[in-house]
């Protein structure tokens, strides 16, 4: 089997709010998918139909070839979950709820490496409210994978993460793939799905905007870098305009941005302010990434 | 059922961990016990019918255990996991929610049941108690006065709408049945309409139906307090599988 998850024109709806509003996509074997998107966009009612845990008002859900709904038992033996929002008995202490948790599937690892890998051996004895927020990430992240299982769900997985740990968790889930399992995974950070994901699906209010990689979302938004440096004086515009590749130049006070494509883009912007003898420092190129991908297709900026 | 075991085994470590519970359960039954034990002590007196205060009062505590662990221990428990999200990662894995209600109940009988031992291991070390029933009638009629206190636990849990109100309504309900029930003042003291009232208390039944089997008379002389029971018991399994929620 090719797939992991189909979904087929989901829809719930929440009293007046269409939470989400008739998506379609699939998720294949093997890679890792990400949902990005605003608050409130849907992301945490779609993965939650998907595992089961919240009944679609309309649409069909596949997950590995079963019915979320009818065969929801069955379908927990093989999925491992991360909400975005749950909680542990206070008093438990971290090796208890790993332990337990491995009582509740059929399968289920060894739980010492697993601690291991997360960085959680230390804290094997500690109660569950004694740990700091990114701990308790990491526990319900070994929680969810204490089952083996075929299909990762990760809901936020690096929200109230320091970035070292970011870091750590971006590495973990290349793991978690490279043992050939499926990741769904969603995210505030564009910058996260990015580096992450293979393919990405951008919500915005309950719909899917875009679905591709990251390359080739960025690369369909008509690739324009920007190259931004301060100059002291004032300068002839022209000059800029006239470089091959540039679409528009932009002042800001001290700050110029360049925007434009193609490969000789920056040479070209340094060659005129060379010839026309502006001095200029703090020279920059920034290409464009999912954030401008999601700017353009929503009119909005994911934060704030 | 998988995981249920394990569950069980993690519920009672908490339980034990948890320092209200466990006091409440375990130690402050005995408190009681020395307490009222040194004013009155355990001599036969014509006031309780030729028992002695202590001979009474130990049922009756018993009572006031299983009131304690149904309705406060079990309604903020099952309230507040689903409040904080416990239930809700519970419900992300194969475990049946048959399996938590299970351990549930398991854990809690066996702590009622250890409070009410020690409880009867002290009175009968200092104050000699006297037993005159039958354990088995006596182990049965705990059995079934537990059962229904918890699945009235259930049932406030259920339907409350955050743990704060379950709290509040499980001490709403225990209270009035505490004082009015004999679990603690023997009903001897209460005037004639309290006593009336105290007729609708559960826990009323519970005291009367244990101290009597405790005392040696027949489950016969006590059907009205078992069907009452047995009613509370079968109407909240049904409110509690019907109305039960992860979230
Ligand atoms: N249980 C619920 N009851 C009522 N409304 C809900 C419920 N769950 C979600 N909603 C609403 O549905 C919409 C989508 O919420 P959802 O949690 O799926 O968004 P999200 O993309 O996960 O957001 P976030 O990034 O903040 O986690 C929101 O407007 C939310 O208020
Ligand atoms: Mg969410």
């Amino acid at each position: 089997m090719e797939t992991a998850i189909v979904v087929e024109g989901l829809r719930k709806v929440y009293g007046e709010v269409v939470a989400v509003d008739g998506i379609s996509f699939e998720v294949r074997r093997g890679e890792i998918f990400g949902m990005v998107g605003p608050n409130g966009a849907g992301k945490t009612t779609t993965i939650e139909c998907i595992e089961g845990l919240r009944r679609p008002d309309e649409g069909t859900v596949t997950t590995l070839g079963l019915d979320p709904q009818r065969d929801g038992y069955e379908l927990r033996e093989r999925i491992g979950v991360q909400l975005q929002e749950s909680a542990l008995p206070n008093r438990i202490k971290v090796w208890e709820a790993v332990d337990m948790f491995a009582s509740f599937y059929r399968r289920s690892v060894d739980w010492k490496p697993l601690l291991e890998r997360l960085g959680l051996a230390e804290k094997r004895n500690t109660d569950f409210a004694k740990l700091s927020g990114g701990q308790k990430q990491r526990l319900f992240i070994a929680l969810a994978l204490i089952n083996d299982p075929e299909l990762v769900f990760l809901d936020e997985l690096t929200t109230g993460l320091d970035p070292q740990a970011r870091r750590a968790m971006w590495q973990l889930v290349f793991d978690i793939r490279e043992q050939g399992k499926t990741v769904f995974l969603t995210t505030h950070f564009m910058e996260e799905a990015e580096r992450l994901c293979d393919r990405v699906a951008i919500v915005d209010d309950g719909r899917i905007v875009a679905l591709d990689s990251p390359e080739k979302l960025v690369r369909s938004l008509g690739a324009e870098k920007r190259v931004v440096f301060s100059v002291e004086r004032a300068f002839d515009e022209a000059a800029l305009r006239a470089v091959p590749g540039v679409t528009k130049v932009e002042r800001n006070g001290e700050r110029v941005t360049v925007y434009g494509t193609g490969d000789r883009l920056v040479g070209g912007v340094v060659n005129a302010l060379e010839t026309g003898g502006v001095p200029f420092r703090d020279l920059r190129t920034e290409q464009p990434t999912l954030e401008d991908v999601f700017l353009a297709l929503t009119g909005k900026q994911i934060r704030g | 059922m998988r995981g249920l075991r394990k569950l069980t085994w993690v519920e009672a470590k908490l339980f034990l961990r948890e320092p209200a519970a466990a006091f409440f359960t375990l130690l402050f039954p005995l408190v009681m016990l020395f307490i009222f034990g040194s004013i009155y002590g355990n001599e036969p007196t014509d006031y309780f019918d030729g028992h002695g205060a202590v001979d009474v009062s130990v049922p009756a505590y018993i009572a006031m255990i299983i009131a304690t662990v149904g309705l406060l221990s079990i309604t903020i428990n099952i309230a507040v996991y689903r409040e904080n999200g416990v239930l809700r990662r519970y419900r992300a894995t194969p475990l049946r929610p048959q399996a938590i209600l299970a351990a549930s109940v398991l854990v809690n009988l066996v702590m009622t049941f250890l409070g009410g031992l020690l409880l009867i291991l002290a009175a009968r070390a200092v104050y000699g108690l006297h037993f005159e029933g039958n354990a088995v009638g006596v182990l049965l009629a705990f059995l079934l006065s537990a059962l229904s206190f918890f699945a009235l636990g259930f049932v406030i849990a259920s339907v409350s709408p955050t743990a704060r109100v379950a709290q509040v309504l499980g001490m709403v309900l225990f209270y009035p049945m505490l004082f009015l029930s004999g679990a603690t003042i023997p009903w001897q003291e209460l005037p004639e309409w309290l006593r009336r009232f105290s007729e609708f208390l559960p826990l009323t039944h519970v005291v009367t139906l244990l101290q009597g089997l405790w005392f040696g008379e027949p489950f016969g002389d006590h059907l009205k307090e078992v069907a009452v029971l047995l009613g509370v018991l079968v109407v909240g399994v049904l409110i509690t599988v019907e109305t039960f929620r992860w979230e």
